[in-house]
């Protein structure tokens, strides 16, 4: 049974869908990736996974409670670290990790976890004197301190920069090489691909792809491109651009770039074969899940397509 | 079920959320010095002030044949309540609502009710205090008596400091934005000031403005306190206006209290 289950979760503010249907497990001990664009409804579904948010339809539960209802179990099993989640500002960094350390029975070490987040040199200031990115660090201190069997953590690095990022990425490893499972709500490709065991894209509310890093590239429409020379005269562009497993056939100058399945190339290399062109500097790649996350949300049936310019 | 260990377990001990939301909010509390000193200090430096003033310790007939010093004293103890609840509540809920820190503490253990109940005590907390160096100021300096029939007087004290900070709990829970919070803050605190006394003493008014200020809830606690400063009970009317207050606006506080 997965540790998180969460079925036909539907919820509107008032006259906006956030989510539509989303259908979700998380298994224990995985690193799940939440991916889309801004509005796509990742943080209305983990709000609701927290218990923050009641949906208007559908069901979720965590270790078989209701998130917001069953708040004592709930809480004692989750560590949270909201996109916009605020400490008392007067609050040192060390006073803020403590403090939720109380909270719970069998806490980690506060300080121990602040050196691992790199704030021991600002262990004494106060959260609204730190820079934003220790603010981020000390939220995820704050998330981890209660020693959560899952933490869900949204917008994990925003903020950070590369190299706190990278650190950040190796403390979350080591967190699921613990035995936490951990639920991350990301925009970054680069971010999934390196922690997530498995990722969920979602769209205008709805899952549109899921599955392993590679499988979601793999599965993707234009999971390969390939790009050759060869003259308008001797092949047109429309040739290929009907052919099963294509997507895309685009012409740049001398040289075409065609995008698709792996059944999509084998199909062109067999039309070259049969017109007898050579196709002079092939080259053939694999789409990165960069390439293939923004196909899969720029998909037309997705109605409520989302603004692309939204997404950073 | 799996233990992670990102740091090592200081110990398995019981969990006491609503004991580390006290102790953490307790020493936020004693970093805002502005707010302790409008509350704790204020109202007996502007009694001490006052006392300084040639003849406001001499008794008069407006105020009974008693001095204008002891029918302050009353005034004293409201303002302390009108800073506590009035001042400065209202602005530390409304930034945990804004600043998103009542919603980070429900995703814990503890709950956001245990910040608000925690905030609420320990204005409530600073208020007695204040009303405690009053007292001892005007009685130990100043030669003013204790009132002669205490409980009275303190039934009618307690009752419109719930009432003041139920203003100031409907309004932080209510307002917006902290800026909204802190405009609708003035709004109430010149009328309850007015009230309570500050400017002219309640039982030296007459006519119709009594009647009206009769009817406020510092008003009403004005005057069941000056009435027990004196020996005597105060009337069931008054007390009942004061309470009535109380309950209602501590009953709205909780029931119009928005969480985000």
């Amino acid at each position: 049974m997965p540790l998180i289950e969460v079925r036909a979760l539907r919820k509107t503010y008032r006259s906006t869908v956030a989510v539509e249907h989303v259908d979700l497990d998380v298994h224990e001990g995985e690193i799940i990736g939440v991916l889309g664009p801004n509005g796509a409804g990742k943080t209305t579904t983990v709000e609701c996974m927290a218990g923050l948010t009641r949906p208007d339809r559908g069901t979720v539960r965590l270790a078989g409670h209701v998130p917001w209802r069953d708040r004592r179990q709930v809480t004692g099993l989750l560590g949270v670290q909201l996109q916009s989640s605020g400490l008392q500002a007067k609050l040192t960094a060390r006073e803020a990790v403590a403090m939720v350390a109380a909270f719970h029975d069998a806490p980690a070490d506060p300080d121990e976890l602040i050196e691992r987040l790199g704030l021991g040199r600002v262990a004494g200031t106060r959260y609204a004197k730190l820079s934003g990115g220790q603010q981020q660090r000390l939220a995820i201190a704050t998330a981890l301190v209660g020693r959560p069997r899952v933490v869900i953590l949204d917008e994990l690095t925003t903020g950070l920069d590369p190299e706190a990022r990278r650190e950040t990425w190796e403390l979350i490893r080591n967190v699921r090489g613990s035995g936490t499972t951990v639920v991350l709500v990301t925009h970054l490709m680069e971010e999934a691909q390196q922690l997530c065991d498995r990722i969920t894209v979602l769209a205008g509310g709805r899952v549109v792809a899921e599955g392993t890093p590679d499988d979601v590239v793999a599965r993707s429409a234009s999971s390969t491109v390939m790009s050759f020379t060869a003259p308008a005269a001797v092949l047109p562009a429309d040739v290929l651009a009907g052919l099963p497993g294509v997507r895309q056939v685009e012409r740049r100058g001398a040289r075409l770039e065609v995008a698709g399945t792996d059944d999509g190339v084998l199909a062109v290399l067999r039309v070259l074969q049969e017109r007898q062109v050579e196709p002079a500097g092939l080259r053939v790649s694999a789409t990165t899940l960069d390439e293939a996350y923004l196909a899969l949300v720029r998909r037309p049936d997705t109605d409520t397509a989302p603004a692309m310019e939204e997404i950073s | 079920m799996t233990v992670p260990r990102t740091a090592s377990p200081v110990a398995d001990r019981r969990a006491r959320p609503g004991r580390a939301v006290l102790a953490a909010e307790t020493r936020l509390f004693l970093r805002e010095p502005g707010s302790l000193f409008w509350i704790v200090a204020f109202p007996t430096i502007l009694l001490v002030v006052l006392a300084f003033v040639p003849g406001f310790d001499e008794p008069s007939a407006d105020y009974g044949g008693r001095s204008f010093l002891d029918a302050y004293v009353p005034t004293s103890c409201l303002l302390a309540a009108i800073m506590g609840g009035i001042l400065a509540m209202p602005t530390v809920i409304s930034a945990y609502r804004e600043q998103h820190v009542l919603r980070r503490i429900a995703t814990t253990p503890a709950r956001a009710g245990h910040v608000l109940g925690v905030q609420v005590a320990l204005h409530a907390a600073a208020v007695l205090l204040s009303m405690v160096l009053v007292l001892a100021v005007s009685r130990l300096a100043f030669g003013v008596a204790l009132p002669d029939t205490l409980p009275a007087w303190l039934l009618a004290y307690v009752l419109a400091v719930v009432a003041v900070l139920g203003v100031g709990a409907l309004i932080s829970g209510t307002a917006p934005s902290v800026r909204a919070s802190s405009t609708l803050g003035i709004v109430a605190f010149l009328p309850l000031m007015f009230t309570a006394g500050v400017w002219y003493p309640v039982s030296a008014m007459g006519g119709l403005l009594r009647d009206i200020v009769a009817a406020t809830p510092t008003g009403a606690a004005a005057l069941a306190m000056d009435r027990a400063q004196a020996g005597d009970w105060p009337s069931l009317l008054q007390v009942s206006v004061v309470a009535g207050w109380a309950v209602l606006l501590a009953v709205l506080a909780v029931r119009c209290f928005r969480w985000q």
